[in-house]
């Protein structure tokens, strides 16, 4: 093991100096250390540009009433994962922020305070596994999200289609129905901008299995008739092949497809339940009705029922850095609790027992069931490893690109010559890291 | 004896004084230069050769060494070196590019009508931020985009294709893009080379009888052959490491994927810095290596026209 430390010294003695700021990132383990007056002045970092100069400050002002003395500043990040990650290493990260995706779960402890053990804050909130390690929480989920498809149920109706389709041939036969009688695109893949494809992904819930995260870096072959990676990644390859997505995949615009599926030129779109109030707005904004978004679980039913994925958003923690832990832990409890913050923003409420948004109310309507899966605890971080060494990204899109470009007759190659070749990739990394 | 000794002696303090003084003062004016050079230059090259013997993923507080690992797997895996073949499309493209700027700035460089204007027109594109050109071009390649709508104004409706869909053309169209941006820069560096010939030469090559092409071949080329020379360096490095026009136009899908995308795809996507850092190695390697052979070819001797 080397530290970073030592690869620093390559330059001049002189310059070092210049760059030895970038070395930071505590490596002792200490126990958080929560103690001390809640006062003083707190730097939050936030994805929501949109929201840092309106909705966050009125936040900021309620909990300055509540705890006199304390200033609560937003610092508002555009590309927050790459910027963040960056900000990172540098030991400056502000006191309480989002953890960025980048960081591994077994890194969590180099960059966040845990905030308590999983067992104890499972009884309060929501999603606390997602961000955890060896049983320590690091971040709260500020609000969580269903999975799923966003359809224009107008158009569907003008198909003929008027409930979920139940399994991916039925679905399939839908979108057809809707190409060929409304002249809509029936699927929309966004795959120029690609990460809406990787809500393919997010469609664990299928099978009802709540062990499927435990259980998928485990299998060297997960692309074969059954499975999950199959049956989603399947339906995407066959509504591809089928032509019943747009034309040209490569000039897709995901502000642009907002109001097509608005006003009907789209048929669907696989998102999560966030972008129903989105596409309501644009809906709107182009003079159409609101109300034919709707949320409509993936054509899949175990036990003759559906099942969807519920998962928290962006995790909120305490930064290793702070110096002022006493505030920053008192902040994100009560935005978490008190804030109202998932309730304006129509996600799932993190804390146990508040009631569901409308838009999910309606979601459920369907007779779907909300399930909430459980991390991996044996295999944590295992799965990341093996997306690291076989460049398959489940969880982004340049894979899925390639499935696109394949069914499309835009690369060599059939569905089943390309999952063989995935599970082949997926199978030797998986045997290299699962040894 | 004594003499001798001490005339030296008293001479030396002199001389020793204002030799180091002749030394020091170079270097005094050379070092903010040189510590800019050193900490934006070669520490971070230094770091990242260092990075790439280890699997550092860019975040961790500790570096594990993997030795030649990354190097092995960059030379080997199909993967990864199978998208130096992309550049083949950006160098083909490099010799329009060329050709387009060396016959621009050979006939605006004598008088020609608004040539100004023209100049102006040229070079304007390099003067365009990538990334802005990227969203133009994404404009015009579109479906009954712009390029359909031209193409069905004079009567070839029946050739539009999905310029960025259908892979056979997308790393044309790319490669096009790239022509456009930086044929302007091409060209600048042609014109001002073509203005510094002597004006003489042209009249006396026209007393003796010469026509515009004799003049193009035989004062033209020698006389600018340095700066074609440098233009085919930048031509091929520059295909070698294309990212900001397929980045941002296909985002590398569609087998558009060029090396420096893929790296990029390596370091961020997937975090493995390590790895990316060897790609990054290997391509200053291939870049300084055709570079040399490239000056052993066409050796750097000085221009002389008569």
């Amino acid at each position: 093991m080397a530290d970073r430390r030592t690869f620093i010294g390559l330059g001049a003695a002189a310059v070092l100096a210049l760059v030895s700021g970038c070395t930071g990132g505590a490596t002792e383990e200490k126990p958080a250390d929560f103690s001390g007056e809640v006062t003083g002045a707190i730097t939050v970092l936030t994805n929501r540009t949109d929201l840092a100069t309106t909705a966050l400050p009125e936040y900021a002002k309620k909990f300055q009433a509540k705890y006199p003395g304390t200033t609560v500043t937003f610092e508002p990040v555009t590309n927050y994962e790459g910027d963040v990650t960056t900000q990172l290493s540098s030991g400056e990260y502000g006191d309480v922020l989002l953890i960025p995706n980048t960081v591994k779960v077994g890194q969590l402890g180099q960059f966040f305070e845990p905030l308590g053990t999983v067992e104890e804050l499972k009884a309060t909130y929501r999603f606390v596994d997602e961000k955890a390690f060896e049983g320590q929480v690091y971040g709260l989920s500020l609000g969580g999200v269903a999975n799923g498809f966003v359809v224009n149920k107008r158009v569907f109706a003008e198909a003929g289609v008027t409930a979920p389709p139940t399994t991916p041939e039925a679905f399939l036969t839908a979108l057809a129905a809707v190409k060929e009688k409304t002249g809509a695109i029936p699927f929309y893949t966004n795959y120029k901008d690609g990460w809406p494809l990787s809500f393919f992904n997010s469609q664990r819930a299928i099978l009802g299995d709540p062990a499927v995260n435990e259980n998928f870096p485990a299998d060297p072959a997960p692309w074969q008739a059954g499975k999950t990676p199959y049956i989603t990644d399947g339906l995407l390859f066959d509504i591809v092949k089928n032509k019943l997505s747009e034309p040209d995949p490569l000039t897709t615009n995901w502000e642009g497809s907002k109001p097509m599926i608005g006003t009907g030129k789209v048929g669907s779109m696989l998102l999560g339940s966030w972008a129903v109030p989105q596409m309501k707005d644009a809906a709107k904004a182009a003079g159409a009705n609101p109300d034919d978004i709707a949320f409509w679980p993936f054509p899949y039913q175990t036990g003759g029922e559906f099942h969807a994925r519920i998962e928290g958003d962006y995790k909120a923690a305490v930064s290793k850095t702070s110096t002022n832990k006493a505030t920053a832990k008192a902040w994100l409890e009560w935005f978490v609790n008190e804030s109202g913050f998932a309730a304006d923003q129509q996600s799932i409420p993190p804390v146990v027992g508040q009631e569901l948004p409308a838009a999910l109310k309606d979601f459920q309507a369907t007779g779907v069931e909300l399930m909430e899966i459980p991390a991996a605890v044996t295999n944590s971080g295992k799965e990341d490893e093996i997306i690291k060494a076989s460049e398959i990204d489940l969880a982004g899109n340049i894979y899925r690109q390639k499935l696109v470009d394949i069914a499309r007759g835009a690369a060599k190659g059939d569905k089943e010559s390309y999952f063989a070749e995935l599970n082949k990739r997926w199978g030797e990394a998986q045997s290299q890291v699962m040894r | 004896m004594t003499t001798t000794m001490e005339r030296p002696a008293a001479v030396k303090p002199a001389s020793g004084s204002k030799i180091r003084n002749r030394s020091l003062t170079p270097w005094l004016y050379l070092a903010p230069a040189l510590a800019l050079l050193i900490t934006f230059t070669y520490v971070p090259v230094g770091n990242m050769v260092a990075y790439s013997f280890t699997s550092w993923d860019g975040l961790d507080v500790t570096m594990e060494p993997v030795g030649l690992d990354n190097y092995v797997k960059v030379v080997t895996d199909e993967r990864y070196w199978r998208v130096f073949l992309i550049s083949g499309y950006y160098f083909a493209a490099s010799f329009v590019q060329i050709a387009i700027a060396l016959y621009f700035a050979v006939i605006l460089s004598f008088s020609t009508r608004f040539r100004n204007l023209f100049k102006g027109i040229l070079f304007f594109p390099y003067l365009l931020n990538g990334v802005a050109v990227g969203f133009v071009f994404l404009y015009l390649f579109q479906p009954d985009g712009t390029l359909d709508t031209v193409l069905r104004w004079v009567g070839l409706g029946d050739h539009t294709k999905f310029w960025l869909g259908d892979p056979d053309i997308a790393n044309i169209s790319l490669a096009g893009t790239s022509v456009w941006r930086f044929t302007g820069l091409s060209f600048v560096l042609f014109l001002g080379a073509i203005q510094s010939i002597p004006s003489e030469i042209y009249e006396a090559a026209e007393i003796d009888g010469a026509g515009d092409w004799h003049k193009f071949r035989h004062i033209i080329v020698p006389g600018i052959r340095r700066i074609i020379s440098l233009s085919f360096i930048l031509a091929i490095s520059g295909s070698l490491s294309v990212f900001e026009i397929p980045f941002i136009m296909t985002g590398g899908a569609n087998g558009t994927r060029t090396f420096v995308v893929q790296a990029y795809e390596t370091a961020f996507q997937f975090r493995q810095i390590g790895l990316a850092s060897a790609m990054a190695v290997v391509l200053l390697l291939i870049v300084l290596l055709i570079t040399w052979f490239q000056r052993r070819l066409v050796p750097d001797e000085e221009v002389t026209l008569s």
